[in-house]
């Protein structure tokens, strides 16, 4: 079973954690990989004892070992344990682990803690069940297989005894823990936790303004620190005005800090200047004055609009990579009974988390401990070690949790820096970083040009799609990306566009762009044969499949998310169901609606989840745009979790597409980022959210998958797609924004 | 210089330069750090306190402005924690990170402070100020809604 959510998790596209920096070449690293870097050597098997204390009075204290970045994980993989365990979940507290090998993989990327821990979580659960049994027995002399369990207490039903876990906890510990691939494991229909609404463990501590995140750890002794790295990507601090810096209120230290570059990549510490003092705000305020020469860069150039401009020249040219070629698509094309072109672009995106990077270190005597929130903690680790020249088992890290993410710190950039500061200080640290330090200094979801033409036939069908993809430094595209396998004459070109932007995984990375642009063609293509742009995908779905030629092992992927030119293995089928579900339940096609008003519908599969999305919009005259309601059908398995954060999920990545579709783009000027604030990288806000989202999940029979990422590319193209439907007009650039339009 | 504040019903004397906004007195200087900073230009709501009653973001109001008069953070919003919008926000399990939401409930108990019944187009204007960078926007307007009928049916230890 684990190694069918294993291949079932190798078909993920994921997209390219890329290094721009002075790398021109890509440096592509599937988030996958990422997350397995910091894995080093295989952990020994996870033993009950690692995560679950049972105290004397049968408090029941539960390990959550993975970050928390918001995704309530540390809600999801405790209620996993506590299942199994066979506890009441009132009786359960939660604790954050620290970085451990004891605890296995610990990261937050790729929507991958659910399949990757559902079946080991429980077997923790049971495992420690069966300590508890077997105390039981050895207590009362008593058969195991006599023994229940339940709400925390070992039951004897033929002589009607009872004893709680608490009472066994000393005992239990002293029994060997069972293999865990030989537990048994509840059937699901006896389950009493997995499946219940169930609350976020640190609720109590967030309204009431508990010090829980990172930004609010103070350690003794410790000062503020501010960094300011060069404005150009990768340059260098030559000299600055130390010394008057040095003489205002607050400041305690200033020095620059040396870049450290890994044979590849991004650099691994950026370096810049540091202002170390009493007083954050009181070092911003020296910060304003400060003067740095940097060294110039060959991408102090980068400019987002020489890159479109750029794009455009390349489109009709020969592309560099043929990466898929079906069919004969140029001469399909050429007998269509009706074609059409459209030029699609996405921006680079800033994750833009709420709580801006911060680091709390302490470097002494050739040891580290770091408080930070951190998606990948054990590459912090190792990286922090490399850049101090000390082992990894120097470094320790304390979890805290995290005021979003997205994807942005999936990267430990900011910890490291923070180590070199203290190192070079020779003080503890907190080093925070300013709003527009975190917008400016981000791996950012990388920018993609996309220049398509497709075809139908006299009938409607789909025949023919070719896309020549300009992909700036740092984006990617599997070669099976949809509609491959879905259409006879298909063709996929790439050619790169160097770029020295640093670039990274954002939520469902890839997906976020591409879904816009593949979804929106469709919608495209089905106006122009005339059908309803839903019945199209499904007939599209509905279609024999086309076998795909094998691919040629001597051609290069065209990045990290196809894995060589594989389709991705999707069942066309668990999409049918999400549309079909979708189309049922938004009353798609049988709502009369207002001029002006329309639905608009998409679908897209990334991190394992099957999506669906319609919503429903409405445009004014002066493009003013209001999503009144959406409907979200989801197929991630059989099992929902937890289904108060489900929702959750769902309609948090819903919110944020909408912000990606009208109001984000970070541009690059002279070799920098312009944005820097919320007032220019403008989220979405409590007027813009729309009434409803409605969301549906189709339980099949498949292994349960993660809910972190996948809801979130269908809505852009859902979206776009009603503004297309009730205006006539299609916008085919992000953010809309820029097109002249704006939130009602 | 020396500034008298009162904090959540206390009196406190700090020693700051007068500009420094109220957010780094409370959190820096005060050790409160319950409000949080997400942006330092008013944009984002985290930082959002009580002054004289009203919602303000606390980093763009100077210290010297705040002296004397009566400012209530989140750490004072309730001595339990038990606030009618503190109540349903456990409930209804409104946080996904929970950055924003000390901010969301100072902002959304001024409102509710002043006009104990909203209308759904009163609570989005009163918190269009608040990002909410998750998208826990639709929980939050249910939360407000909520907690403004269970204090108005007598609901809750404590009243708006």
């Amino acid at each position: 079973m684990s190694s069918a959510v294993l291949d079932r998790r190798s078909f993920l596209r994921v997209s390219a954690l890329a290094g721009g920096g002075l790398v021109i070449a890509a440096y592509l690293e599937p988030v996958g990989n990422l997350l397995a870097q910091g894995r080093g050597a295989p952990p020994a098997p996870l033993v009950p004892n690692a995560f679950i204390k049972i105290a004397r009075d049968g408090t029941v204290t539960i390990i959550g070992k993975n970050p928390e970045i918001g995704q309530g994980i540390k809600t999801t993989l405790p209620m996993l344990i506590a299942e199994e365990l066979d506890v009441d979940w009132k009786s359960v507290k939660i604790e954050q682990g620290d970085l451990d090998p004891k605890y296995g993989a610990q990261s937050a990327g790729g929507s991958t803690a659910v399949p990757g821990n559902y079946l080991p979580m429980r077997q923790v659960g049971a495992a420690a069940r069966q300590m508890l049994v077997a105390a039981a027995a050895a207590t009362w002399n008593v058969p195991e297989g006599d023994l229940t369990t339940a709400s925390g207490k070992v039951l004897h039903a033929s002589s009607k005894r009872s004893i709680g876990y608490g009472e066994l906890a000393d005992k239990a510990l002293t029994m060997t823990p069972p293999d865990l691939g030989t537990v048994k494991l509840k059937d699901p229909k006896d389950f009493k936790i997995i499946g219940q609404k169930i609350t976020g463990p640190d609720n109590d501590a967030i309204v009431t303004g508990k010090p829980i995140f990172g930004i609010d750890i103070t350690v003794p002794g410790m000062q503020y620190a501010v960094f300011q790295r060069a404005p150009v990507f990768g340059a260098k601090a030559l000299s600055a005005n130390l010394d008057q810096i040095k003489a205002m209120p607050s400041v305690k230290q200033a020095f620059i800090v040396e870049p450290q570059r890994g044979a590849q990549g991004p650099p691994t510490a950026w370096g810049g200047v540091a202002i170390v003092g009493d007083n954050w705000w009181l070092l911003n305020q020296a910060r304003a004055q400060l003067k740095v020469e940097w060294d110039q860069q060959p991408n102090a150039t980068d400019d987002s609009a020489a890159f479109t401009k750029k794009a455009a020249e390349m489109a009709p040219n020969p592309p560099a990579q043929a990466s898929r070629s079906d069919g004969n698509v140029d001469q399909a094309l050429a007998s269509a009974a009706k074609t059409v072109e459209g030029a699609y672009f996405y921006p680079y995106l800033s994750h833009a988390p709420l709580e801006p990077m911060n680091a709390t270190v302490s470097v002494k005597d050739g040891k580290c401990e770091i408080w930070a929130g951190t998606q990948t903690p054990a590459n912090g680790q190792r990286n922090v070690a490399t850049a101090l020249g000390v082992q990894p088992t120097d470094v320790t890290i304390h979890m805290v949790r995290m005021g979003g993410s997205f994807g942005r710190r999936l990267v430990n950039d900011f910890i490291v820096d923070a180590a070199l500061i203290s190192k070079q200080a020779g003080v503890p640290i907190h080093l925070q970083w300013t709003r527009e330090d975190d917008i400016r200094h981000d791996y950012y979801r990388a920018a993609g040009f996309h220049f398509l033409k497709g075809g139908v036939d006299a009938s409607g069908k789909l025949v023919a799609w070719k896309n020549h993809f300009i992909a700036p430094t740092g984006s990617s595209l599997g070669a099976g990306e949809f509609p491959a396998r879905f259409v006879p004459n298909y063709a996929m070109y790439t050619s790169p566009l160097p770029s020295g932007v640093p670039t990274g995984a954002m939520r469902a990375p890839g997906s976020n762009g591409i879904a816009f642009v593949m979804q929106s063609f469709v919608d495209e293509l089905a106006h122009a044969a005339g059908k309803d742009p839903l019945q199209f995908r499904l007939d599209l779905l509905s279609g024999p499949l086309v076998v795909p030629p094998p691919p040629d092992p001597n051609a290069a992927p065209a990045g990290g998310r196809g894995g060589g030119g594989q389709a991705p293995g999707w069942d066309p089928m668990r999409m049918k169901g999400v549309l079909e579900l979708v189309r049922d339940k938004s009353g798609w096609g049988k709502t009369q609606l207002p001029k002006g008003t329309a639905m608009g519908v998409a679908f897209h599969f990334s991190h394992a989840g099957y999506f669906a999305e319609v919503a429903q919009v409405a445009v004014d005259a002066n493009k003013r745009v209001r999503v009144e309601k959406v409907w979200v059908a989801a197929d991630i398995g059989r099992q929902i979790v937890n289904p108060l954060n489900s929702e959750a999920q769902v309609q948090s990545s819903v919110i944020e597409g909408m912000s990606s579709l009208m109001g984000w783009e970070v541009t690059v000027k002279n070799g920098a980022a312009v944005e820097g604030n919320f007032d220019d990288y403008q989220p979405v806000r409590m007027r813009q959210a729309p009434k409803e989202i409605n969301v549906h999940f189709l339980q099949t029979d498949n292994n349960p998958t993660g809910l972190g990422e996948p809801a979130l590319p269908p809505i852009l193209p859902a979206i776009a797609n009603a503004i297309f439907t009730a205006t006539g007009q299609r916008v085919r650039t992000l953010p809309f924004s820029k097109q002249g339009y704006q939130w009602a | 210089m020396k500034l008298d504040l009162n904090v959540n019903g206390k009196s406190v004397s700090v020693d700051v330069p007068p500009d420094m906004p109220l957010l780094w007195v409370l959190r820096d200087v005060l050790h409160m750090p319950g409000t949080k900073f997400g942006c330092g230009a008013g944009q984002c709501g985290a930082c959002t306190v009580h002054l004289r009653g009203r919602a303000v973001k606390s980093c763009q109001v100077q210290a010297s402005t705040a002296a004397g008069a009566p400012i209530v953070t989140i750490e004072g919003l309730s001595p339990t924690g038990t606030h009618p919008l503190q109540v349903i926000w456990k409930e209804l399990d409104v946080p996904d990170c929970g950055y924003c939401q000390g901010g969301q409930i100072m902002a959304a108990a001024a409102l509710l402070a002043t006009n104990p019944a909203p209308t759904d187009a009163q609570i989005d204007t009163a918190m269009n100020g608040n990002l909410c960078r998750c998208g826990t926007y639709l929980r939050i307007r249910e939360g407000v809604r909520r907690a403004a009928n269970n204090a108005a049916a007598g609901k809750g230890k404590e009243t708006l």
